[in-house]
């Protein structure tokens, strides 16, 4: 069977899987869609209060904040096995059984556990998509849907590096650090609001370090037609999202490192 | 019997946890790190709401550095929140150990409770000292004077949050009882805390000062119990609530405590009175 295949079955196996309880399924859907949609309810009780945020109107922001959601819903679904790398795999010596079979690494760990609750973060994503819609009026043409995609792929790649350097870190630590969640949720809490609200060492961070403003903020602003209040021309939103994958390769690049540095633990 | 050779039991349970739990130090540096990344995000935001200068009118309920302390003061007292029962207690029922508990000549709902509230008690003060000390020390040292964690106006003030927290220690543990009882009985805590944390997130104004969601909400958000974990110290804090109107919320917490502590007695009771106990 070859890799890509392979990795389906893997997912359809997950996926099944948790389709045997019905009910704790749905329970947990509905669970992260109530509880990543709370800050829905920030965001607008803070638009309901102020009314706008230097020039920025709660539909634009609905556009970055739908985004970014989408984007860790299904990178946090793909990257569950890099998450808990150090617990499941690492501690247990199971992972000696994955380096046994002759398939890539990395795609029997994003098959490993595909979780469906994780549709209720993109529900909820989607949702307040089709809210910054109809809130600004945006117009859906093949081109800016193209980029959207572009862009959800590009976000996609970004987050699932954070989740992979993550895992790469337990090779070092044989444990799950909380401490990721500072650029995977907090990553997504920073993301959802607008690059240019922030303090200048911040929006450098958020560009070339982890180029989250790479792949939400700036092909946001081409959706938009919003010239940028930080003066960065249109065509950089065309073409940031490749930011997203470039951090992946970097973060494949250490996880091969890390991989060298691996001892079993098991017995 | 004295009252103290009474109490004894709790105490016991109560510091034998505090101390315990004063072990996981890791973890509590993880939470930091997390909680000072989340709390910056947060000032930044809200810096940039109220930077708008025709803004200034639409928040007469709390001024910028208000909203930062509180921010800060929310990162602190995180653990106060209660989106979790005891894990011990989820594992003792689990493996059969609550039977020791039945067993013991003592109240169980005190003991539990003693316990819990050492269980909060001692992830909340590393945190508000490492927080202080980050928010209020380190910041204006660094130069970000007006992203810092202010002192409260008053003595009185800084003593009725001190005071008010207590209560809300309190209140947290009657809640926390309350998912406990709840997790006896259904032998599994996921999906209860799935639900309650964003009420909880929400309700406590973690998420967002209470004052600042609108107006029209205000008075249905300050009675209800969970404004008592964290929103009412904060007000106090701030000597927003002052003089007869701190009493009242004083006394609004206390009201809440009641009615929580009977309730989770009541349920208690019938819930060890069908409990089936596991293991073997």
């Amino acid at each position: 069977m070859g890799a890509l295949p392979l990795f389906f079955r893997l997912m359809a196996a997950s996926i099944s899987g948790q389709a045997r309880y019905p009910a704790s399924a749905l329970l947990l859907t509905i669970g992260q869609f109530l509880g990543t949609g709370i800050e829905v309810i920030a965001v607008w009780a803070l638009f309901h209060r102020f009314g706008e945020v230097q020039g920025w109107r709660i539909g634009e922001v609905a556009l970055f904040y739908g985004l970014v959601n989408c984007m860790f819903a299904i990178a946090d679904a793909l990257g569950r096995g890099f998450d808990v790398l150090g617990t499941e795999f690492l501690r247990t010596g199971t992972f000696d059984r994955l380096l046994l079979r002759p398939r890539p690494l990395a795609l029997q760990l994003m098959g490993h556990d595909v979780r469906i609750s994780r549709l209720g973060r993109l529900l909820q994503g989607l949702v307040v998509l089709v809210f910054a819609t109809v809130q600004v009026g945006i117009a859906w043409t093949p081109g800016t849907v193209a980029l959207a995609l572009f862009a959800l792929a590009g976000g996609i790649a970004l987050f699932l590096g954070i989740l992979v350097l993550q895992g790469t870190l337990s090779f070092w630590t044989v444990e799950s650090l909380e401490i990721a969640n500072v650029l995977t949720y907090g990553g997504v809490q920073a993301a959802q609001y607008p690059l240019a609200l922030y303090a200048q060492w911040f929006r450098r961070v958020l560009t070339f370090i982890v180029p989250l403003a790479c792949v939400a903020y700036y092909p946001a602003l081409a959706i938009l037609g919003k010239p940028d209040p930080l003066g960065a021309p249109a065509w950089v939103g065309m073409v940031s999202p490749l930011a997203g994958f470039a951090f992946l390769a970097a973060a494949f690049g250490a996880w091969r490192i890390g991989l060298r540095h691996y001892a079993s633990t098991g017995s | 019997m004295s009252p103290r050779d009474l109490l004894r039991p709790y105490a016991a349970a109560f510091a034998s946890r505090f101390i315990q739990m004063l072990q996981y130090r890791t973890a509590a540096l993880a939470g930091f790190a997390t909680q000072c990344w989340w709390g910056g995000i947060k000032v930044m935001v809200f810096a940039a709401f109220y930077g708008g200068s025709a803004m200034a009118g639409a928040a007469p309920s709390m001024s910028l550095a208000q909203a930062i302390t509180y921010t800060w003061l929310a990162q602190g007292l995180l653990v106060l929140l209660p989106w979790l029962g005891d894990p011990e207690v989820a594992q003792a029922v689990r493996t059969g150990a609550v039977a020791y508990d039945r067993l013991r000549p003592v109240d169980a709902y005190a003991l539990w409770f003693a316990r819990s509230a050492g269980w909060i008690a001692a992830r909340l003060l590393p945190r508000v000292a490492l927080m202080a000390t980050f928010a209020g020390g380190v910041l204006p040292l660094a130069g970000l004077g007006e992203w810092a964690w202010q002192l409260p106006p008053s003595v009185v003030a800084g003593m009725a949050f001190v005071l008010s927290v207590g209560l809300a220690l309190l209140l947290s543990t009657a809640m926390v009882m309350l998912l406990n009882v709840a997790v006896t009985a259904a032998l599994n805590e996921r999906g209860i805390s799935a639900v309650a944390t964003p009420v909880v997130i929400v309700f406590s104004g973690n998420l967002l000062p209470l004052a600042l969601l609108p107006d029209a909400w205000q008075p249905a958000l300050l009675v209800q119990p969970l404004a008592g974990l964290f929103d009412i110290p904060a007000r106090l804090y701030f000597g927003r609530l002052s003089g007869w109107h701190g009493l009242a919320g004083l006394a609004l917490q206390c009201f809440w405590i009641v009615v929580l502590v009977a309730l989770g007695r009541a349920a208690m009771r019938r819930t060890m009175r069908s409990l089936q106990v596991q293991g073997g």
